[in-house]
């Protein structure tokens, strides 16, 4: 349990998120405690299908879980209409692809403004949104005013999009693969306005991604998700040099730039959420199980029946 | 046989998309060698013209689009070829792979029959068991399960489509493989899978590939020859290790730093990342294209215009700032 | 600093820019040959419509005023028309039943428009129960043979002018919903739908500032696809009788002709200029509506690049 009081500006307990379906039910998140203060990016790691984005969008409040509860600064998440509305000024995302997050018939200016109509916020709203735009390095402000997003570039359609969640001023920014659908130059840039704004405005930042690289070039902590929950978290320095769970250290093989890691490609797709397997939900990929060293160690019995709880989730840690 | 000429020899390559206002030119004279079983890494960020180029090189693109210069397989020209010898060189010599596996399969149609058609097309009058060991061979040799054949596409993974692609750009036993982006809307560890078999696959049989994608690394770990691509043409090419390692042209170094390398404190809490975005290929910028994003531009490189200079050994690249530029900088 | 200069004026400019966006649809449309038939065959009726009273006088359509004139006449012998059984000149019923004809296939269509977007728009949008139970509602009034309901409603009603138009629009819009919910049920899984519900917007926010303008041009092509449609149907329930009695719609024409034997007489000249009219107005909106619909909707446009 994270119950650590007013300090925490996101505190995650118990979640749980499922979706029912033909081939049975997908449990996208299996219960999840996670928190993070202000002034922090957190980088929530993983392949696809193992349930990120479906959190993130469950602290948006854009999906609602069976169990459990997201509080933002001591706030807890309800879902009536009011409360819906006024928890989306303190938590703000930014989505994948800019582009289709922008509304073609909208002009950039609309798009900004958006926010700022909705919450009816006081004050002249063309300077707010010209102070959005080149906040979020968009300048002069008033040539985009009424450009549509075709006219612009990918990058700075995300620009727009992180300009329109910042005039709200959240404190939680909630940034859902933020540059993976961006060219390589551009991707830099976006990350070096983010390390920006929580700079400026002691915002904290959840980035949703399988890029460990990502990670290691703006976030203070590392969670790693598998199939539902996470099973390793940490200082990113920490988790990233010398990582415990052996999916982590995994994830971090693959990573081309790192030559001197042994490669260990795990088989098999990404994980299927709705055959989650028993005991430790890693053990059937698990290179400790394959290789015989949890039979070595005495676990293997553990690892196909108990499901790990303390993280790093493994029986081999301990 | 071939000592003399190589595999591939592309010469002078341009490649202009007609348009409603104004011509746009994706491919602004490109020269590429590749030999037999060699592998070459070409990079660059969208609208560099890097599809272009591949899609010139199989005539694979709209009508309307003006091709010049030569694309030499075997000393012969792919652009003047008759459209019979075409098909006949498409897949038995020349195979591409592109991104999005799901779209190039056809959805109602058996992953085994698409493979068997692909080699009965090339290969008329093979009989029917012979095609089916065939399309058994290829999927193991693809990593898949040979029964999988009977699968549809979409009772495949995405990593799964993507093998059933390498398989069936294999099926005719090509000499040169084209990949397109072909594991960028994979997951990362199944990119590693399908990396990992196009490097096995390139030792067992010899095959030269020419990988394209825009991720640097990726491409240095992968290929033995790297050319980065901007603005339609190539502005640094050489040994995929030195290029990597030690990039001469400003756009290389800044490709090469942004994935960075984990574990090194210079890119801890520090992305590196360009101002700016690639220019419209219909106003190109004057002198070096890549002057305006330049971290290294002085006041000579909006006028001077570049080309590719020796940079080292094996090594060429059009930034005046290269040892062999006869530019002062 | 023109950039300052045009800063407070940023709204304006949009709405200029909005104004060539539809300058730029009309460009396209200009191209559009059966398109352009169409509006012209459209805008040649209209004008007709409207301009009835300085055409002919309404009093012409009552027998008691007709008295002077020959039965039976034919073109050669009375008028551009001839007249009918009772003396009536028939290009005066001509000229006064396009309007009837026009309003109701107008005002009809709108209804049918209104009830179809808000249920389709609904229905899509919302999904799970609402839509469960509009779509079989819908399902309903598209399965119900339009002829016999029309007639029991007309019926109950009674015979006007304004019940003919509530008739025929309640029971024409199922098939427009079904297009617009399919449409919608598109659209509300785009991320700018829930960009736009992230930064706290209502139902009724998204459904007006998201999905409306992104299914309007729907909506637009699709009205002029109907409006025939709805035509054709006044005529149907006219000639059957159900029409207003005291108005000359071109649907009311023929009913009369034929109830009069204009047939048997073979006075072609009482028949074939409201049978006519009927067709070359449908065959107008069909073209205008296909060239809308081929310009306004980006399933179509896409393909065009």
């Amino acid at each position: 349990m994270s119950a650590e009081g007013n300090g925490a500006l996101l505190e995650v307990s118990g979640l749980k998120v499922e979706f029912p379906g033909r081939h049975g039910t997908a449990r996208a998140v299996d219960g999840v405690d996670f928190t993070m203060k202000s002034g922090e990016i957190v980088a929530l790691v993983g392949e696809s299908g193992c349930g990120k984005t479906t959190l993130a969008r469950s602290i948006m409040g854009l999906q609602r879980p069976l169990a459990g509860e997201v509080r933002v600064r001591g706030e807890t998440l309800r879902y009536g209409r009011r409360a819906l509305r006024d928890h989306r000024r303190s938590a703000q995302m930014i989505f994948q692809d800019p582009t289709g997050a922008l509304n073609a018939r909208q002009t950039i200016y609309e798009a900004v403004a958006e926010g700022v109509r909705i919450h009816r916020l006081p004050g002249n709203e063309e300077e707010v949104v010209a102070e959005g735009l080149s906040r979020a390095g968009l300048r002069p402000p008033e040539r985009f005013f009424t450009r549509y997003p075709y006219e612009i570039s990918g990058g700075q359609r995300q620009r727009v999009i992180i300009a329109g969640a910042m005039v709200l001023n959240p404190s939680l920014l909630v940034a859902d693969e933020p540059v993976s659908s961006l060219d390589a130059s551009i991707r830099g840039e976006i990350l070096a306005l983010m390390l920006k704004l929580v700079r400026e405005t002691q915002i904290g930042i959840l980035v949703v991604t399988h890029d460990l690289g990502l990670a290691w070039n703006v976030a203070d902590r590392v969670a790693v998700m598998y199939l539902g929950r996470i099973v390793e978290e940490g200082p990113t320095e920490e988790i990233l040099s010398s990582p415990r769970h052996p999916y982590t250290r995994a994830l971090l093989s693959v990573v081309p730039e790192i030559a001197q890691m042994e490669q260990q490609i795990l088989s098999g797709e990404a994980p299927d959420p709705t055959r989650i397997p028993s005991g430790c939900r890693f053990h059937p990929r698990c290179p400790l199980v394959e290789s015989g060293k949890a039979a070595e160690l005495g676990i293997e019995e553990r690892c196909r029946t108990e499901d790990p709880v303390e993280l790093p989730a493994c029986h081999a840690v301990r | 046989m071939s000592g003399q000429v190589p595999l591939l020899s592309v010469r002078d390559l341009h490649v202009t998309y007609a348009a409603a206002e104004r011509p746009v030119p994706a491919v602004r004279g490109v020269d590429i060698e590749l030999e037999v079983g060699e592998t070459l890494g070409l990079a660059g960020e969208s609208g560099c013209g890097k599809s272009s180029l591949a899609g010139a090189l199989l005539r694979l693109l709209p009508g309307g689009t003006e091709v010049t210069g030569e694309v030499l397989l075997d000393g012969e020209d792919v652009l003047t070829m008759k459209p019979g010898r075409l098909r006949a060189v498409r897949w038995t010599d020349l195979a591409i792979v592109f991104q999005g596996a799901l779209h190039t399969l056809n959805p109602v149609q058996r992953v085994g029959d698409q493979i068997g058609e692909a080699i009965r097309l090339h290969s008329k009058g093979t009989s029917h068991a012979k095609v089916r060991e065939r399309v058994g061979e290829l999927l193991e040799l693809v990593g898949l399960p040979a029964r999988r054949a009977r699968d549809y596409p979409h009772q495949l993974s995405g990593g799964q489509r993507q093998r059933v692609l390498i398989g069936l750009a294999l099926a005719c036993e090509p000499r040169l493989l084209i990949a397109d982006e072909p594991t960028t809307a994979l997951d990362v560890m199944v990119q590693a899978q399908v990396l990992r078999l196009l490097e096995d696959l390139q030792e067992r049989f010899g095959l030269a590939t020419i990988f394209i994608t825009h991720d640097l690394s990726t491409l240095a770990s992968v290929c033995r020859r790297l050319a980065v691509m901007y603005a339609g043409r190539i502005v640094e090419q050489g040994p995929s290790h030195d290029v990597f390692a030690a990039p001469t042209h400003p756009y290389t170094r800044a490709l090469a730093g942004a994935f960075p390398v984990i574990g090194d404190q210079a890119f801890r809490m520090a992305p590196a990342g360009l101002p700016g975005d690639p220019p419209d290929p219909r106003h190109l910028p004057e002198g070096c294209p890549f002057h305006p994003r330049c971290p290294a531009a002085v006041e000579t490189c909006s006028s001077v215009p570049v080309e590719l200079w020796p940079a080292g050994p094996g090594r060429a690249a059009a930034c005046i700032h290269a040892p062999g530029s006869p530019v002062p900088a | 600093m023109s950039a300052l200069a045009e800063a407070p004026s940023a709204r304006r400019i949009a709405w200029l820019r909005r104004r060539r966006a539809v300058a730029g649809a009309w460009r396209d449309y200009r191209r559009h040959l059966p398109g352009m038939v169409g509006l012209v065959i459209l805008v040649l009726v209209v004008a007709m419509a409207l301009a009835a009273p300085l055409l002919a006088d309404e009093a012409g359509l009552k027998a008691i005023n007709s008295t002077g004139n020959p039965t039976w006449a034919s073109p050669s012998e009375f008028g551009p028309l001839g007249t009918d059984g009772l003396g009536r000149d028939v290009m005066t019923q001509f000229i006064w039943g396009s309007r009837i004809s026009l309003l109701v296939g107008l005002a009809a269509t709108i209804l049918a428009m209104v009830i179809g977007s808000v249920v389709g728009i609904t229905a899509g949008f919302f999904g799970g129960a609402v839509s469960a139970v509009l779509m079989r509602v819908t399902e309903w009034f598209l399965v119900i043979p339009f002829l016999p309901l029309a007639i029991v409603l007309a019926a109950i009603l009674g015979p006007s002018v304004k019940n003919i138009i509530l008739v025929i629009g309640i029971t024409s819009w199922p098939s427009t919903t079904r297009l617009i919910q399919a449409q919608v049920l598109t659209l509300r899984e785009r991320d700018y739908v829930d960009r736009s519900r992230a930064l706290g917007a209502s139902n009724w926010h998204l459904m007006s500032r998201h999905i409306l303008p992104n299914v309007s041009p729907l909506i637009l092509a699709n009205t002029t696809l109907t409006v025939p449609i709805v035509i054709l149907s006044e005529a149907t329930l006219s000639f059957l009788g159900l029409g207003d009695p005291s108005n000359a719609s071109w649907g009311k024409m023929l009913d009369d002709a034929f109830e009069s034997g204009a047939v048997t007489l073979e006075a072609w000249w009482y028949f074939v200029p409201p049978g006519l009219g009927i067709l070359l107005v449908v065959l107008a909106f069909t073209l205008v509506g296909q060239a809308l619909e081929e310009i306004l909707d980006p399933r179509l446009r896409d393909k065009h690049g």
